[in-house]
């Protein structure tokens, strides 16, 4: 990132367009706590860009000032991995939904886990599909009724954190969007993590999920910063992931001390510092002849 | 054709090494000068079942695989039984004789080389392809040239291993000097040239291609028949600083290509057909965001797995239909392997300028197979020209930045993400100039209008940039050949030899699918009696589609759908039967080689077949 010529503020990333988002959503403290982060991290909003898929709270990228992109359903991290690739020097933000990430997009999360590129992804999980009104999500709550599982759901709860652990995730952490000033610290150190960082975040659907509400949450959470939890312990991460009720954890419940290089400082083409987009695309003569001499 | 010309087939079983014997073979012609152009048939298995290579060579360049063999070189007993019997009076067949004998009787005329390849190569013992090189050597003696090409091939191929270079070179030499004593050559040598050729495969050449055109980012999901311009790119990747990723899956792939490209860097994918499904919804989301992408399809025989290793031109109506929506899009098939290295070049050129998606409609018989092409053709440096891309925050602009400002020409100029003044989000949903979604808003009829009506305005000059139908033959030539993409060079050579019967035809070949020059194609129709137009599917995909977009009405359909490609024969034969009152002919591949066992035992009804000359067919047990 280079140094901003004036300090970069909150205000400089409250975009015009006021979100569409139902009154008491989960979703705007997510956004306001990624509006602190970006301003305490003094990223420039040209140098920010903000990827998502579809879902309402894949609507994001239209409300935030920064470069942003509302792609296709549950394709926001292959889309955000090219955008990375091709330009290193962008602070890259994936944002979507349990729907988007979780369901439909599942493959994709776990991949670019495994991929490491230096992406955050902010999953906003209300445990339901809130734009289609109302249907069983992937990590809602087995026997939970929707429109769709109206004799409650038969399936079994997707556990994000045991499976960005297992995945090789570097950086796996929760908040919830009821502390946003706690979820801002968390978007930091995941933005400033070299690699791949996933923050879950318990975004409550006040229309369309009436059991995983506030309440609900504020009942069961606890901080882990509280619980002298070792975040650089995978096998303390892990019992922590496995936890649910009573009690939930939320927090970094692991931040790998040994952190890998990420891909986009991995790739042959990207070590030389310049990003793809900056670098000359055209090939000299001398290197067209070799090439052509290899047909030969 | 008045120059000399040889096709030798290869038969082997996968792992007998009838690939590295063939490049050995097409490498030592053309580094003296000989054309040469290769189709190898093969099927799905890594280890066994049957390949037949098809090399056919001559110092006038050949456009396609030809439709005869003069030389078998068959590596297996199998290959010796299958292929035999296709050769023609004067036809040689070299094989390992100390390990197979043909079970028949050849044709009249034919040549049994039996070479005694224990003498020869003493290593063949624990080195089996050595038998290879024995006969690759006599194959060369017997095409009437000299040894030290082919000595050169092997310095070169096993560069690093000088050891195994003379253990090669001595086998050849062997093989050589063995058939000058033995065999009678062929009755018309080839003839070394001045020309440099270089021996390379449609996807090699559409990879460098787009190297050379600017590409950065390569993104792909191995796929037959797209694999190699994965691997071409891989290993180029460091040299040329490419950034050239695997990812899980056609999804992934298409949607990567998309984000580099909007960040500004010339990014393209390749897959077939079955991958190219997946990429799909994507393919839309180029067109809603404006953003320019490259997509290449090297068709294969389908639907669904299909027949993985057959060619096939039927994914046409998946090219058009990719995608919902009423959207631009461009898709132009090349015609054949060179013009595969410019085809990166217009498409990179055509997505920059005007914002939208480019499909590549390649397919297994041009891609995977290869020709020589002039070394002139490909040292040529592309013009880069990104159209209205802004890449610095230098000069003067307006405000606010209007990424999706409504232009006469409909183009935006596109401000690459990074720079600081141009801040905008691109949606796949609707969106106005500003690039705010219309979608969520209750309704607004006149801003959504405006924008289709603007992405819709781009194409309005975007046939300029677009490689016209070629029209080869008289303008006033009786019957008209329409070909699209790789059937340009069969075509071309059977329009020639019905010339030269007395036949009045010319032959149109479209590069440019969509949009179609429909004036350009109409002018040469109307001139001519009869349209026939042949392509390599069952429906007439191509026909259907110049009927939309012209109200054309072609007169006869040439079709081939049997996993094989079309051969010069095919269509001379078929336009016949067009002229005689046929209005679709289904060419079928029915030489005695092709014959297989089904895995639960019956060969298909082989007997009374057009084109079938099987003398002394082994019984099959």
């Amino acid at each position: 990132m280079t140094p901003p010529a004036t300090l970069v503020e909150v205000k400089d990333f409250k975009s015009e367009v006021h979100p569409d988002w139902c009154p008491g959503c989960g979703d705007f403290g997510v956004l306001t706590s990624l509006y602190k982060a970006c301003a305490e991290l003094q990223i420039p909003p040209h140098e920010l860009m903000v990827v998502s898929g579809i879902g309402c709270s894949s609507n994001l990228p239209g409300f935030i000032r920064s470069y942003g992109v509302h792609t296709l359903h549950g394709r926001l991290l292959p889309f955000a991995t090219g955008c990375k690739l091709a330009n290193q020097n962008m602070t890259v933000v994936g944002t979507g939904g349990d729907g988007d990430g979780y369901g439909i997009g599942l493959n994709h999360f776990i991949q670019a886990m495994r991929r490491n590129i230096d992406v955050t992804y902010i999953v906003m999980n209300n445990e339901i599909y809130g734009l289609t009104t109302g249907q069983v999500s992937p990590t809602s709550e087995t026997g939970m009724k929707t429109k769709t599982s109206p004799f409650g759901n038969l399936e079994g709860m997707l556990n994000p954190m045991a499976l960005a652990l297992a995945a090789g995730c570097g950086f796996v952490a929760r908040g919830f969007s009821g502390q946003p000033k706690h979820l801002a610290e968390l978007y930091k150190a995941g933005i400033q993590h070299k690699g791949f960082a996933l923050i879950d975040v318990f975004s409550p659907c006040v229309t369309f999920n009436k059991l995983n509400t506030y309440q609900y949450f504020r009942e069961r959470i606890y901080k882990l910063e509280d619980a002298a939890h070792d975040t650089g312990s995978f096998h303390a991460a892990m019992d922590r992931a496995l936890e649910w009720d009573p009690k939930i954890p939320i927090g970094l419940f692991y931040r790998n001390p040994d952190p890998q290089p990420s891909l986009d400082t991995l790739d042959p083409a990207l070590t030389t510092g310049v990003p793809l987009v900056h670098q000359n695309c055209t090939v000299d003569a001398e290197t067209r002849g070799e090439l052509i001499r290899e047909f030969m | 054709m008045s120059e000399p010309e040889v096709v030798v087939g290869i038969g082997g079983a996968a792992g007998d090494g009838t690939a590295s014997a063939g490049n050995t073979l097409v490498l030592s012609m053309a580094r003296q000068g000989i054309a040469g152009y290769s189709y190898n048939s093969y099927q799905s298995v890594i280890r066994g079942g049957h390949s037949w290579l098809r090399l056919r060579f001559s110092a006038k360049k050949p456009l396609n695989q030809g439709d005869q063999v003069d030389v078998v070189i068959a590596l297996n007993q199998d290959s010796l039984d299958r292929h035999l019997q296709e050769l023609q009076p004067g036809g040689i067949c070299l094989y390992n004789g100390a390990k197979f004998q043909p079970s028949y009787d050849p044709p009249a005329g034919v040549q049994l080389c039996g070479l005694p390849v224990p003498d020869l190569a003493p290593d063949s013992a624990k080195l089996p392809v050595m038998q290879n090189t024995v006969a690759v050597g006599a194959a060369v003696q017997l095409m009437g040239l000299g040894f030290e090409t082919l000595a050169s091939v092997f310095e070169t191929t096993f560069a690093k291993k000088p050891a195994v270079v003379q253990k090669n070179v001595e086998a050849a030499r062997n093989g050589y000097d063995y058939a000058a004593k033995n065999f009678r050559p062929l009755a018309t040598p080839l003839h070394p040239t001045d020309q440099k050729w270089a021996q390379c495969s449609g996807n090699e050449l559409l990879a460098m291609g787009a190297a050379l055109a600017g590409c950065k980012f390569y993104v792909a999901y191995p796929m037959s028949p797209a694999t190699h311009i994965l691997e071409w790119f891989a290993n180029h990747a460091k040299r040329l600083g490419i950034c050239v990723r695997q990812v899980e899956d056609e999804i992934s792939v298409v949607n990567m290509c998309i984000g580099a490209n909007h960040m500004g860097v010339r990014a393209m994918c390749a897959t077939s057909g079955g991958g190219f499904a997946l990429m799909t919804e994507a393919i839309g989301m180029s067109a809603m965001f404006e953003t320019p992408a490259v997509v290449i399809n090297v068709m294969r025989a389908g639907p669904s797995t299909g027949v993985p290793t057959k060619t096939e031109q039927a994914d046409l109506n998946q090219a058009f239909g990719a995608s919902q929506g009423d959207f631009e899009r461009v898709v132009i098939a090349p015609l054949s392997m060179g013009d595969c290295f410019v085809t990166p070049a217009v498409a990179f050129h055509v997505a920059d300028k005007y914002q939208l998606p480019v499909l590549i409609l390649g397919d297994l018989l041009l891609c995977e197979g290869s020709e020589t092409v002039a070394t002139e053709v490909l040292d040529v440096g592309f013009p880069i020209d990104r159209g209205e891309l802004i890449t610095t925050a230098d000069g003067p602009r307006q405000e606010p930045y209007l990424r999706y400002k409504d232009t006469p020409s409909g183009i935006s100029p596109r401000a690459i993400p990074g720079l600081p003044g141009y801040l905008y989000t691109s949606g796949t949903d609707e969106h106005d100039e500003d690039g705010v979604l219309l979608s969520d808003v209750f309704t607004d009829p006149i801003r959504r209008k405006k924008m289709v009506d603007k992405r819709h305005r781009k194409l309005s000059t975007i046939l300029e940039d677009l490689p016209p139908p070629i029209l080869e033959g008289p303008a006033d030539a009786e019957t008209t050949l329409l070909g699209w993409g790789s059937t340009w060079g069969v075509i071309k050579e059977a329009a020639e030899r019905l010339t030269a019967a007395g036949v009045s035809v010319n032959h149109l070949q479209i590069k440019t699918i969509i949009p179609l020059h429909g004036d350009d194609i109409t002018a040469v129709v109307e001139k001519s009696r009869r349209l026939i137009i042949i392509e390599n599917n069952h429906s007439g995909q191509f026909a259907r589609h110049l009927r939309a977009e012209t109200g054309i009405v072609a007169d006869g359909h040439i079709r081939k759908y049997d996993g094989e490609p079309f051969e010069p024969k095919h269509i001379v034969s078929a336009v016949s039967d067009i002229i005689d009152g046929q209005t679709i002919v289904n060419v079928l591949s029915t030489e005695p080689g092709w014959r297989t066992d089904h895995p639960t035992g019956t060969s298909g009804p082989w007997e009374g077949l057009k084109q079938v000359t099987r003398p002394g067919v082994p019984a099959k047990a």
